[in-house]
């Protein structure tokens, strides 16, 4: 702060500030920063981005970075790009990421990389399994060194400042709490009328991924469904690998602007991927593999029987076109909805 | 089992579905609450309006839903909209109930799913805060639903996740949270409890089946009031049980 902007704040009336979370910012609130990075590297020229899983996390995932991955680990999640990073990070030797914890089977599968060292924690876990447990085993042992917390709106709208470009939001929740001591949330006197009012701080990616229903070769995507937070985390990103079922042609995005959620200047990849959430499941298009998740469940409670399987569906397997081989395709056919639904 | 027929999951689902509401709408989270929400359909409130965190609202809930996310939380449904819209329904006053739970409670409801032990060296790390705090925070009135143990129902919890009545009356607004918002009923497998109305400490409202006031006072860590009279739960009803059974949840993922 100068001089100068120190009497000014000095000169007016000062906000009070009633409460404060004790915890460091795990990743900077730099919206001058974002700017520019649009300005420099976000084409708005119509740009063919298609490209594979390997060629795009080879291009834009880097050790260091904090990484966001939209929606839960068992719903419309970009699994195929989730298992290309798991697949990097031990090839390219990477240890030291933070990520935001709204996730469930994709972070479950990065803990057992060991490279996580900080998380935006909101909920980690198997939903109707319960407990994460390489999560818990990478927690309880401090290999993820820094845990902050939030509630699942507060990390949403965290996106939702930095995608309106602006530096925080004011909001109902998180005060009186635990959660709001271990964040780095504040709460201040509102000042526009009486009360009090948390803020929560804008939170960009360095490297956001999202599955989409269907995408252009530009990177227009339509989501069938619940819209999750994509919308808020797509414009949060700096970098943006967007995974869609199927590409189709500019025209289909053109019949319909309405449905585009996340326009095409926002994105960095286009990766067609389909059943890229198996063994989670798609909105409208097929179901979760019950069986091959509670299997990873099981096993998962042993850090060992954890790694097989990272051995068996991950590292052994060179693309998401041979992990739909293992799967069985037989068996993705299984998983399609039929008309009915 | 117990010897009645039934398990102690199936009484606590068809105590929650009993409060819920004809015409309102509920936050609804993973398990119990969507079996509870999706027999009240069934039975006595076929326009409950369920609400998941992740945007889908309104649904008919034909099939169990095994996410907050899943395509089941608006099949059928009359939105699909994204987590900001769902979270800022619920901060303008829009959401009637949530549906909560959490490993620890104390007397005020204050709920802690987030850690076991210190939360910069957990003994045990649990899921963490999700919806929760927002579901606490915002909604006008939350229904808890725990399993009633001495090791849950404590004095002190380790850490607060979500905000029940904090340290007493006027705490919630003092912090900042919503006016008239805050915990309405707690449901267990042993009772029902509400919270006084002048000093929000939890008070035993009702007994399940077979349960006896002494024996909920000696599974509650902190000191319990206990209304000037009890109500008795009904046992699951056949209909109940035959409906949890064959059609909600066929696949036996909570019952």
């Amino acid at each position: 702060m100068t001089q100068d902007d120190a009497t000014q704040i000095g000169a007016m009336d000062a906000l009070r500030v009633f409460d404060r979370g004790e915890y460091d910012l795990l990743q900077p609130v730099d919206i001058e920063g974002l700017r520019a990075h649009n300005r420099a590297n976000k084409s708005k020229a119509l740009v063919d981005k298609r490209m594979t899983e390997k060629e795009a996390v080879s291009r834009f995932f880097e050790d260091g970075q904090y990484l966001g991955i939209e929606l839960y680990g068992t719903v419309r999640c970009p699994m195929s790009v989730v298992r290309e990073v798991i697949r990097q990070i031990r090839d390219r030797n990477i240890t030291n990421l933070r990520i935001c914890g709204q996730g469930c089977f994709e972070q479950e599968l990065l803990a057992n990389t060991g490279a996580i060292k900080g998380s935006d924690w909101t909920y980690t876990g198997l939903e109707v399994y319960g407990i994460s447990p390489s999560w818990r085993r990478a927690v309880e042992s401090g290999a993820v060194e820094r845990v902050c917390e939030w509630s699942n709106a507060a990390i949403a709208w965290r996106f939702k400042a930095a995608g309106m470009g602006v530096p925080f939001l004011p909001v109902q929740v998180m005060q009186g709490t635990d959660t709001l001591r271990c964040s780095s949330a504040m709460v201040i006197e509102n000042p526009y009328g009486a009360g009090k009012v948390a803020l929560v701080p804008a939170l960009i990616v360095d490297l956001g991924l999202i599955h989409v229903s269907r995408a252009d070769k530009y990177g227009n995507c339509q989501i069938d469904g619940i819209s999750g937070f994509a919308r808020e985390m797509s414009r949060a990103s700096k970098r943006l690998i967007v995974s869609a079922e199927e590409i189709v042609d500019t025209d289909v995005i053109r019949e319909h602007p309405d449905r585009t959620q996340i326009p095409y200047f926002l994105v960095d990849a286009v990766v067609e991927a389909p059943f890229g959430s198996h063994p989670g499941e798609m909105a409208g298009a097929y179901v979760r593999d019950e069986p091959h998740i509670k299997s990873y469940y099981q096993d998962a409670q042993d850090a060992e029987k954890a790694q097989t399987y990272m051995e068996k569906w991950i590292y052994a397997v060179p693309d998401h076109e041979q992990y739909l081989d293992l799967v069985g395709r037989d068996h993705l056919e299984s998983l399609r909805l039929g008309r009915d639904v | 089992m117990t010897e009645n027929g039934y398990s102690p999951n199936e009484l606590l689902i068809c105590v929650a579905s009993r409060l819920m509401e004809d015409g309102t709408t509920a936050f609804i989270g993973t398990g119990i609450p969507m079996l509870a929400a999706s027999l009240a359909q069934r039975q006595h409130a076929p326009d409950l309006m369920p609400i998941f965190e992740f945007g889908g609202m309104g649904a008919r809930l034909e099939r169990l839903p095994l996410a907050v996310g899943d395509m089941w939380t608006f099949h059928r449904g009359l939105i699909a909209a994204g987590i900001c819209d769902a979270m800022e329904f619920a901060q303008l006053g829009f959401v009637d109930y949530g549906f909560l739970g959490g490993a620890q409670i104390d007397a005020y409801g204050n709920l802690n799913s987030t850690v076991i032990g210190e939360q910069k060296h957990p003994k045990v790390r649990l899921p963490g805060s999700g919806g929760a705090n927002d579901v606490g925070s915002c909604c006008w009135n939350t229904i808890i639903l725990m399993q009633h143990s001495k090791r849950r129902f404590l004095e002190k919890i380790d850490f607060l996740t979500t905000p029940g009545y904090l340290t007493g009356p006027g705490a919630r607004e003092q912090a900042g949270l919503p006016a008239n918002t805050g915990p309405y009923r707690v449901v267990t497998n042993l009772a029902t409890l509400d919270f006084h109305p002048e000093s929000k400490r939890m008070r035993l409202i009702g007994l399940n089946p077979g349960v006896t006031k002494d024996q909920v006072i000696e599974e509650t860590g902190f000191e319990l009031l206990v209304a000037d009279s009890l109500a008795q739960n009904a046992p699951p009803s056949a209909e109940e049980l035959r409906l949890l059974r064959d059609e909600i949840d066929k696949d036996r993922f909570y019952i």
